[in-house]
């Protein structure tokens, strides 16, 4: 199969269905001849044009704003929201407005629209440019949130969001927009809900979103050197989230690592180690642990930032202790 | 009163708009003294003239969005009286069901996209139906109703500069009741509140909003207008709300006094204005406004005992809605 990046990947999937459906059309900064920086829609405006792949001002909740007036009155609006960080910006936009027309309308009003933007740190671009705030939004019922762990759920989970009728927040790794994957020509659609077991084992499950996914695989590598096998699953969206294949896992090995970039404290692996918890207490050997980002801004200086995010050996230190029956009794 | 340019029909329509309008509030303000209404509600008596004048300007394609006080624009954009006091008892035959309520009302069907209960919440989506519009090749029009206090909110600038850049067809129109909340608008607002639209290249006018057919006629126009692509625009409607900022702010006198209320219910009342221009132009007599006035008060009270009787919705709903499939 082919390979292709996660930046082409996704450039691919909203220009295949910007050809199949005259309403779909891309707001943001920069997105038209800059293509955004990251160069991810690079192509798009000249076979498109300015009135569907619209460059706008630097305001961003002016125009998540219009994506979600436009979104009720017909249209299925992409918004490029440049950094993650800003969804700081647009949260009365989005939590209050396309989060909650659906349910307020008793079911009237719709909001089909993607918000796609990214998350990641360790790029060296300091607080307001490194954050993984998934969690926010997950946390927001009528929001859909979807983090794509190469090209291949990139391209996948993208077509599948411009279709959905709810607005769905895809945060993309920034890291990874140069990684490539096998992604086939022909057309396919990752449905939403749907967990990706990338690895198969029978000591412990590792569940990782995102960028932690090729963390995680790093981590089993190691782990089978000494004879621990991981299984490694990609929940590849968290609402909804796939309960089931999770959990089926954790019956099996007994053991669970969650791992995902955002803060640790009142985050998404917290929220899925609490389910485990709930669902599948009896079948644990050990505390399902948790692995997020250290609650500290993120710092600028490589010395300091790199300390900030979970590793592969720090993803295999715990599960060798989860193993060995040491963090039973942890205090 | 500005000059007649529509026929006797149209003018009796709007006046029976403002007088439903009118009545669903006072109703509403009764069912919240008589502890009938769950939570509260934002009273829109005062302000008729405002809502039925642009929205007799609209169709059904054209579409509006609300604020918090926007009972007066839901009536004027054809809603029925039934499911409206529905929704603000909560009872499952209400425009949302019941799950929206007095702040939340939207009537997909007559192009109401919902009141918001974010201060200029709806600006952003109002530009974006426009947007839609014009990208689609659409020739309506979104009109985003507003109260002066919201000119307050950075998402208006935001939004106008784009609306502006773009031509986009949207008529900001703000409802100038005097008063943010609480405070007096001069207190809030530093210098011209239609200087701020103008500064966006964006042609503005300031009407009389207790003139029903001033509002109607201008609005007409710039709709007209807004339709050819030549918008956006902006309206500052001069009004004036009869209740608090809310139907528990009674004793308001620390920020307004009872003389200056009754200036504007006895001198300014856009009903009773409009009236007495029906009745000297011949067009009604005051028997037919008055069997006008009964008829309507009669659609109210039925409404409400029928919305009183209504079932509230089941259990099983509070789950549904969520997301659309």
């Amino acid at each position: 199969m082919r390979e292709i990046t996660l930046s082409q990947a996704v450039n691919e999937a909203l220009a295949e269905e910007m050809r199949r459906d005259p309403t779909v059309f891309i707001l943001g900064e920069d997105v038209a001849e800059a293509g955004t920086p990251f160069k991810v829609l690079s192509g798009l405006v000249e076979e498109f044009g300015t009135t569907r792949v619209i460059d706008t001002p630097i305001s961003e909740p002016g125009f998540v704003g219009m994506a979600v007036g436009a979104a009720m009155t017909g249209a299925r609006p992409v918004v490029d929201l440049m950094f993650g960080d800003f969804i700081y910006l647009v949260m009365d936009q989005l939590c209050n407005q396309a989060a909650k027309q659906h349910y307020m309308s008793g079911g009237k009003l719709t909001v089909p629209m993607v918000l796609r933007t990214n998350l990641g740190a360790t790029r060296r671009s300091a607080a307001q440019h490194s954050q993984s705030l998934q969690a926010l939004v997950a946390h927001i019922p009528g929001l859909k949130v979807a983090l794509p762990s190469s090209a291949y759920e990139a391209k996948g989970l993208m077509k599948t969001a411009i279709r959905d009728n709810n607005p769905v927040v895809i945060f993309e790794d920034k890291l990874m927009y140069q990684d490539k994957a096998p992604v086939p020509e022909e057309e396919y659609l990752i449905p939403f809900g749907v967990a990706n077991v990338k690895r198969e084992g029978r000591d412990i499950t590792l569940i990782a979103t995102s960028s932690m996914v090729q963390v995680a695989e790093k981590a089993a590598v190691i782990l089978a050197q000494e004879g621990i096998e991981a299984e490694v699953i990609d929940p590849r969206t968290i609402v909804p989230l796939d309960e089931k294949t999770l959990l089926d896992s954790v019956r099996k090995t007994s053991r669970a690592i969650v791992i995902d970039e955002g803060h640790q404290s009142y985050g998404v692996t917290a929220e899925i180690a609490s389910r485990l918890n709930e669902k599948a207490f009896y079948h644990l050997d050990a505390p399902v642990l948790r692995m997020g980002a250290m609650d500290v801004p993120v710092p600028f200086s490589p010395a300091l930032e790199d300390l900030t995010v979970p590793t592969p050996e720090a993803v295999a230190e715990n599960a060798r202790k989860l193993c060995s029956g040491e963090l039973i009794h942890a205090a | 009163m500005a000059k007649p340019k529509t026929n006797t029909e149209d003018y009796l329509r709007m006046y029976r708009q403002m007088v439903r309008i009118r009545t669903f509030e006072d109703n509403a303000n009764q069912l919240y003294l008589s502890a009938k209404m769950p939570g509260l509600t934002h009273m829109y008596s005062g302000e008729e003239a405002v809502a039925v004048g642009i929205c007799e300007a609209l169709t059904d394609d054209d579409r509006i969005t609300s604020t918090h006080r926007g009972h007066g624009h839901c009536v004027a954009k054809g809603a029925e009286f039934k499911a409206m006091f529905c929704e603000l008892l909560g009872k499952a035959e209400g425009y949302c069901r019941g799950k929206g309520g007095s702040m939340h009302i939207a009537d997909q069907s007559h192009g109401n996209l919902g009141a918001n209960a974010i201060v200029g919440g709806s600006m952003g989506i109002a530009t974006g139906s426009a947007l839609r519009a014009k990208l689609q090749g659409k020739d309506d029009v979104t009109v985003c109703f507003f109260g002066d206090g919201a000119t307050a909110q950075g998402l208006w600038y935001e939004v106008m500069n784009m609306a502006a850049l773009w031509n986009l067809p949207v008529i900001y129109a703000c409802e100038n009741n005097g008063y943010s909340e609480y405070t007096k608008t001069e207190e809030i607002a530093a210098g011209s509140i239609m200087a701020r639209a103008e500064a966006f290249g964006i042609e503005s006018h300031q009407v009389d909003g207790q003139d029903v057919l001033a509002v109607n006629e201008l609005t007409q126009k710039l709709v007209a207008r807004a339709r050819k692509g030549e918008g956006p625009f902006f309206m500052e409607l001069m009004t004036y709300r009869y209740h608090g900022h809310h139907v528990g702010d009674i004793n308001r006198e620390y920020y307004r006094s009872k003389d200056e209320e009754k200036d504007w219910k006895e001198n300014r009342d856009p009903i009773i204005r409009f009236r007495a221009f029906l009745v000297s132009e011949g067009i009604a007599s005051e028997e037919e406004i008055e069997a006008m006035n009964a008829e309507i008060e009669k659609d109210a009270a039925e409404a409400v005992a029928y919305a009183e009787k209504a079932p509230y919705p089941p259990a099983e709903e509070v789950d549904m809605h969520v997301y659309a499939d």
